[in-house]
């Protein structure tokens, strides 16, 4: 497997394409704090952008890699290795590769720029988002033969994700005004990993007290140590359950 | 040595296979004929695990492929149309399959040697011509000494000169003792090398014999022969 790991890798690094989405978010970051004379503000600018195009590149990029190297896939099938453990690797690797560019690319400013609990916590989020996207693409790519069609999947599953569910969650709202609404929405942010990251880390900046209520029901349930925990696990579980479902599926796919 | 027992395959409204049951022991040099479509490369890819059938298993030395994948490393597998990573070279390919064999019994590169591949290693995967992809594909499958060859078309693609290294490194490997299974639609490539017919139509076993009893049958001398004959009576 490990083996496996490192041609994915290898084969990663050598389209370069890594490489520039790991300098690019190197200087959205950099601008970012450079452009704010506070660092928790630049912080904050930094967030909105990371929870769309980590996902984004996350995404799109692992579903055209697993189809480009279908030849790869097919080659593999045919030696003396276990299904199972090609696939695991691909992810690993994928894995590997797109967290490594954000920590470079997001992970080094933020250090060095704002070293605070929600700079980490961004930091955390980011690769769990990333881990999470990949896990999701595997899933689009071996639910169709078809190219397109997996990458359609992958941008629509992205746009509900960042914007489509958003907007549902808007809807509901102003429906059930009258009712209280709080205690629902914690089990709604739930069903959205990028929702989850971006309360996780306002929570642990200052302004979260300008969301209102919501946001005391919020910071008492997320903000405990429990409520951490149950995020984190909930996160993990967004990297798992896909994944398992896409082995699950390649272990019975013809190639 | 391989036993198939009923195996089916349906891709949608097509049956690829149809309650095939085979067995294939060693020593054998089998062709696998019949018309475009008949089965013959998904009966290939079930073999190999690369396709999973609906209904019925397969046997390699009485353990079910399913659940014992180590099977294959007694298997060289040479597909019809060789798809490798595009932006590597031939070296980085045959390096790869080494590293990832990491087989104990000694390599085989005479068909490394005999198509000159060395010469060209540098050259990029996607640069090559079909005929250049056959002879990678080729010495890959005999690279790792296995004990059962499964050559897809092998002789398709390749100049005249090429097809003679070939089967005379079939012949090589039969006279070892080792099962091959061949499909071919160019039969005068095999007269001299199959001991074993067997011959599919839409996606059944139509018949597997021995070339004599399919010779005697037909009362024809040469295979090609004998096989239009049957082709013409279906």
């Amino acid at each position: 497997m490990k083996k496996i790991i490192k041609y994915v890798i290898l084969d990663i690094l050598k389209n370069k394409i890594m490489i520039a989405y790991m300098v690019f978010l190197l200087a959205i970051s950099l601008t970012m704090f450079n452009l704010e004379d506070n660092s928790a503000k630049g912080l904050l600018s930094l967030l909105n952008l990371v929870l769309i195009l980590v996902p984004l590149v996350s995404i799109v990029f692992a579903t055209i890699y697993v189809y480009n190297s279908s030849e790869f896939i097919e080659l593999l099938v045919s030696q003396p290795l276990k299904r199972v453990n090609i696939w695991l690797s691909i992810f690993c690797g994928l894995a590997a590769s797109c967290s490594l560019a954000f920590l470079i690319g997001c992970g080094l400013p933020v250090l060095l720029y704002a070293p605070t609990v929600s700079g980490l916590m961004m930091i955390g989020m980011g690769l769990l988002i990333t881990i999470i996207f990949i896990s999701i693409a595997l899933l689009a790519s071996v639910l169709t033969r078809d190219k397109a069609k997996g990458i359609g999947i992958s941008l629509l599953l992205w746009f509900y994700f960042t914007l489509l569910f958003d907007g549902i969650i808007l809807f509901l709202l102003f429906q059930f005004m009258d009712y209280p609404m709080e205690t629902p929405m914690i089990i709604f942010s739930s069903l959205n990993p990028i929702d989850l990251a971006r309360i996780m880390i306002l929570l642990q900046m200052d302004i979260s007290a300008l969301m209102g209520a919501t946001s005391a029901v919020f910071k008492e349930f997320f903000g405990t140590g429990f409520g951490i925990v149950l995020s984190v696990t909930v996160l993990m579980l967004w990297i798992a359950g896909p994944l398992w479902w896409s082995v699950r599926k390649f272990r019975k796919k013809d190639l | 040595m391989i036993i198939a027992t009923n195996v089916t395959k349906q891709f949608g409204k097509l049956k690829a296979l149809d309650n095939v049951s085979l067995s294939f022991n060693k020593g054998q040099c089998i062709s696998l004929t019949g018309p475009n479509g008949s089965g013959k490369t998904t009966l290939i890819k079930c073999l190999l695990g690369m396709v999973v059938p609906d209904n019925g298993f397969i046997t390699f030395n009485q353990q079910n492929i399913l659940h014992h994948w180590q099977y294959r490393s007694a298997i060289g597998y040479m597909p019809q149309i060789g798809r490798y990573p595009e932006n590597m070279t031939i070296a980085q390919v045959f390096d790869m399959m080494k590293d990832i064999r990491k087989s104990k019994s000694v390599l085989d590169e005479e068909l490394i040697q005999h198509f000159k591949l060395h010469e060209i290693a540098d050259k990029k995967m996607r640069t090559l011509s079909g005929g250049t992809r056959q002879k990678v594909s080729a010495a890959l499958a005999f690279l790792f000494n296995p004990e059962v060859l499964i050559l897809d078309e092998p002789t398709a693609g390749l100049d005249p000169l090429s097809t003679e290294t070939l089967k005379d490194k079939i012949r090589q490997e039969k006279e070892k003792g080792k099962l091959i299974l061949i499909t071919s639609h160019i039969l005068s490539d095999l007269d001299d090398l199959v001991t074993e017919v067997i011959y599919m139509q839409e996606g059944a076993l139509r018949f597997h014999k021995s070339l004599e009893q399919l010779k005697q049958d037909t009362g024809q001398t040469q295979l090609s022969r004998a096989i239009a004959q049957v082709m013409k009576t279906n």
